[in-house]
């Protein structure tokens, strides 16, 4: 067997009395899309969290490529710089440029010059449609655009894996296809993907795993075709018995 | 040319706009009126003319003040690079978060409780007397140099307090993108988290700083001829107290136009990296 890209073996996540994480385990193969789908405050943005280290891990281990990295004292640093994450709200850097937004970790944790830094930043942009925002200001910016550039800067530091955290739910629907879009085309190039979405008809077509989380359990887990065509537990059923009645799949 | 006729908005807006400047004229030359008429109506307005208005003791003191006035000028460009460093290190580490750091951040908070709770003059006395009485030779017994650090010490906790409301005022979530992306702590912190804060507080730093500048006349208390001093000795020598009107003056020349480029490049700035602005 070959050992997964990201393994979470039994995490669990507590803030205060409330259990946000309760044993999650997941094994995420190299070159797959995985889609974490589940009810608002299932912990679906907590487990990314916890898969980049910016939160501590209360209980289990999480490992890349087999080597366990949520031990104590281990530097989340290397972690980070192998797992890129984009957020909901973008969190571009307001003032910086778009080109200043994906060559600051370039330069600073890569060391690249500032010019072969431009360089990747401007391939990146060229790749994502944004050439004509490299000077732009993030508030200068469409939802989607700013969106798309945090992609660019996440791809930018060309990581082995990308968690992606609801990363069109603050977009305007008409928004949403264009962000999307930058996803479908990671997914072709064999980027390892990882999104908590409520972009429902996203992770049936283009997931190769469905990770069905409700109150910080992995309730069902499988293929698309097996999750929307036929979910064995009832939770999965009534969650998505709510998605299609409010239109959404 | 043919002239559009004005709709009924742009009727109602010109009718809007002339009402507006009506009122303005009307009340700014009641103010004016009000001044001009009837203060000169005081019973002994002739003898505050006389001694804090007189063109001749104007003349000769401003430039006696205007040079001592420089010493004024040196303590703040000396002591503010002084202030702003200490300021952002107390401030950094208020908001440290790693628990082997508690004894600064204990330090940090008493410090700036104690300076601040203070009066910046009763600090000067203190330490601009209490220093030099240890005995050190020159340079060090200088009352300039202990006057100086007092108003460092007071002021790094006043700017230290400003810097730190800029810095909570970083949303989590721009620390927790510039993590992400593997940048360590510290640079997160010099990157990303303080370039915003300072940005923000850029105003009520002004403040502080124009504060200072006024604050810099205190040092006159221990010894140093600048400015106030000099108006003092010109008034008991003249009996008269037009030379601290000269004084206010020279102040006024430097801190208005300090305070208006600071709004100039803030709205600059702003202009230059928001998108539209709401009405």
């Amino acid at each position: 067997m070959t050992t997964a890209k990201i393994s979470l073996r039994n995490i669990s996540k507590r803030f205060g009395a409330v259990t946000v994480l309760d044993g999650v385990s997941l094994d995420i193969s190299s070159g797959s899309v995985v889609s974490i789908v589940g009810p608002s405050g299932s912990g679906k943005s907590t487990l990314l969290r916890c898969i980049n280290l910016l939160e501590h891990i209360d209980d289990g281990e999480l490992l890349l490529d087999g080597n366990d990295v949520s031990i104590p004292g281990f530097d989340p640093n290397i972690v980070r710089r192998r797992i890129g994450m984009v957020f909901q709200s973008y969190n571009l850097f307001p003032h910086m440029s778009v080109l200043d937004n994906i060559t600051l970790a370039l330069r600073r944790v890569l060391g690249l010059s500032r010019v072969a830094a431009q360089d990747r930043a401007r391939e990146l942009l060229a790749r994502f449609s944004l050439s004509d925002k490299e000077l732009s200001f993030p508030d200068q910016m469409s939802g989607g655009q700013q969106q798309r550039a945090a992609i660019a800067r996440a791809v930018a530091m060309e990581p082995e894996v990308l968690l992606l955290d609801e990363i069109t739910s603050a977009l305007d629907p008409e928004l949403v296809g264009e962000v999307l879009d930058v996803v479908r085309e990671l997914r072709t190039v064999g980027m390892t993907i990882v999104l908590a979405t409520h972009e429902m008809a996203f992770a049936r077509d283009s997931s190769d795993l469905v990770c069905v989380l409700d109150q910080g359990r992995i309730i069902e887990s499988g293929t698309p075709a097996q999750i929307f065509g036929a979910p064995q537990q009832e939770r999965t059923q009534q969650f998505l018995q709510r998605v299609i009645n409010s239109g959404r799949l | 040319m043919t002239v559009e006729p004005l709709s009924r908005r742009q009727l109602f807006e010109r009718a809007q706009r002339r009402k507006s400047t009506l009122i303005a004229a009307a009340s700014t030359s009641l103010i004016v009126l009000l001044v001009v008429v009837l203060i000169p109506k005081m019973p002994r307005w002739d003898r505050v003319r006389q001694s804090f208005f007189n063109a001749e003791r104007f003349k000769d003191s401003f430039p006696r003040l205007l040079h001592a006035f420089v010493l004024d000028i040196k303590i703040f460009a000396w002591s503010v690079p002084f202030i702003v460093v200490l300021a952002l290190l107390v401030a950094i580490t208020r908001n440290s978060r790693s628990p082997a750091l508690f004894p600064l951040r204990a330090f940090a908070i008493a410090y700036t409780d104690i300076m601040r709770g203070v009066p910046v003059l009763l600090w000067i006395y203190l330490i601009g007397f209490g220093v030099p009485g240890l005995g050190m030779d020159r340079p060090w017994n200088s009352p300039l140099l202990w006057g100086s650090v007092a108003l460092v010490l007071t002021y790094a906790a006043y700017v230290a307090e400003v810097f730190r409301a800029g810095i909570d005022g970083v949303h989590e979530s721009q620390r927790a993108a510039a993590r992400s992306l593997g940048l360590s702590n510290m640079q997160s912190l010099r990157f990303v988290v303080l370039p915003q804060a300072i940005r923000k507080v850029i105003p009520p730093l002004m403040n502080d700083l124009v504060s200072l500048q006024k604050d810099v006349a205190l040092v006159s208390l221990i010894g140093p001829v600048e400015i106030l001093r000099q108006a003092g000795i010109d008034k008991s020598k003249f009996a008269n107290f037009t030379p601290y009107l000269a004084a206010a003056a020279i102040f006024l020349l430097l801190t208005i136009p300090l305070t208006r480029t600071t709004d100039w490049l803030i709205e600059r700035e702003r202009r230059r990296t928001s998108g539209t602005r709401v009405r």
